[in-house]
């Protein structure tokens, strides 16, 4: 029997492990993957001490804090079900069930699909979800980024150093993400904003050749041989169905971290907290490991 | 272990990265081919693999797509 067991091992979920080790808490850690989507971003540049790092460098750094200590740590294990029995907490794997006395949820996000035609049929072959590892695949030819927010921008950004030509689908009037980033690409000779439009499918035969959208209500074909998928995300909160959530799934936590069943926490961007941002992640992992270790020393286990 | 182990990766991919420190983990030797430099061997790795994701691994002519590694250590035998 763990004193805690952390889902996710991004900036919440490594902040919260170090914290708990601190305390000497006898810990697991359950995850798919180390750094989260810090490990996919291109550059960071507002993590306070770092005027800029690339995302895959301090999540380096998140990993080397992590390792710094003994820690029980299961990768490449994904959460299927987290539940409450008595005092205990229950999470289920693919490859194993794991009882303790509290946990911290940190599983974050993963990228919305489009749920267009031909989505499925090219993913990795032109289509991706990560600029980062596969965008240097598409040195010198014409691509895609769908998306109009700051991740969609911050792959345009990392692609007009790499592809010949960039077209950057927007479904809205206006882009949304950060100003400086939006000028980024509006000075850029080789980028081309597409507002008001909408992807309707993917085309091709074994690789992806265009992509066909409707503009102000008119139907275009692009050709274009990489497709990058960048419209938002979602929270990694299906397997916690017993715990209370907001209408976007994200899950709903106190100010101290706390959810709707005593002795599980969560934190980072998989709960409702304002601003999605990896130093709030981080700050909100520490103040979940530091309630649960409060929860562990207060609460009466039968 | 005789079996000829070669990564096509980028430098910044996750999960290439892991894939890679797995390896030296098992003291696998390996030659790894970083695409991002190399537009021929982009095209190699799709003609293996049929696709153009990062990590791919050709581990003795078993090609393994992404870090799968139950069929990593499957491949080399671990």
């Amino acid at each position: 029997m763990h004193d805690l067991i952390i889902i996710g091992a991004g900036p919440a979920g490594i902040t919260a492990a170090v914290y708990a080790a601190r305390k000497r808490l006898n810990l697991l850690v359950v995850t798919r993957d180390i750094g989260g989507q810090t490990a996919y971003s291109g550059e960071v540049t507002n993590y306070t001490g770092y005027q800029f790092i690339s995302g895959p460098e301090l999540a380096a750094k998140f990993e080397e804090h992590l390792r710094k200590f003994e820690i029980e740590l299961k990768e490449g294990e994904e959460a299927l079900e987290i539940t409450k029995r008595g005092d205990k907490v229950l999470v289920k794997t693919a490859k194993g069930l794991y009882e303790a006395r509290s946990a911290i949820i940190a599983s974050g996000k993963c990228s919305r699909e489009l749920g267009v035609p031909g989505e499925k049929e090219f993913k990795n072959r032109g289509l991706t979800y990560c600029v980062t590892c596969d965008g240097p695949l598409f040195s010198g030819k014409k691509v895609a980024v769908i998306g109009g927010g700051n991740s969609a921008l911050d792959a345009a950004v990392q692609l007009m150093r790499i592809a010949r030509q960039v077209y950057l689908i927007n479904n809205t009037a206006a882009l949304s993400g950060d100003e400086v980033m939006q000028d980024k690409v509006r000075a850029a000779a080789n980028a081309e904003i597409l507002n008001n439009a909408r992807v309707s499918a993917i085309l091709g035969d074994k690789m992806v050749k265009s992509i066909r959208i409707k503009r102000n209500g008119r139907e275009e074909t692009l050709e274009v041989e990489g497709v990058f998928v960048e419209a938002g995300l979602i929270p990694n909160s299906r397997f916690a169905p017993g715990i209370e959530r907001n209408e976007m799934g994200e899950i709903k936590v106190s100010s101290r971290n706390e959810t709707s069943v005593p002795g599980i926490f969560a934190a980072g961007d998989v709960t409702d907290v304002t601003e999605k941002q990896i130093i709030i992640a981080a700050g909100e992992g520490a103040k979940a490991a530091l309630s649960a270790f409060k929860y562990l020393m207060q609460h009466k286990f039968q | 272990m005789d079996k000829k182990v070669r990564i096509y990766s980028t430098p910044t991919c996750p999960f290439c990265i892991r894939a890679k420190q797995y390896l030296k983990d098992n003291n696998i030797a390996f030659e790894d081919i970083d695409v991002s430099a190399n537009q021929q061997a982009v095209e190699e790795m799709v003609a293996k693999s049929g696709q153009m994701g990062v990590p791919v691994l050709d581990i003795g002519g078993d090609i393994i797509v992404g870090f799968d590694r139950e069929k990593i250590k499957e491949a080399l035998g671990l």
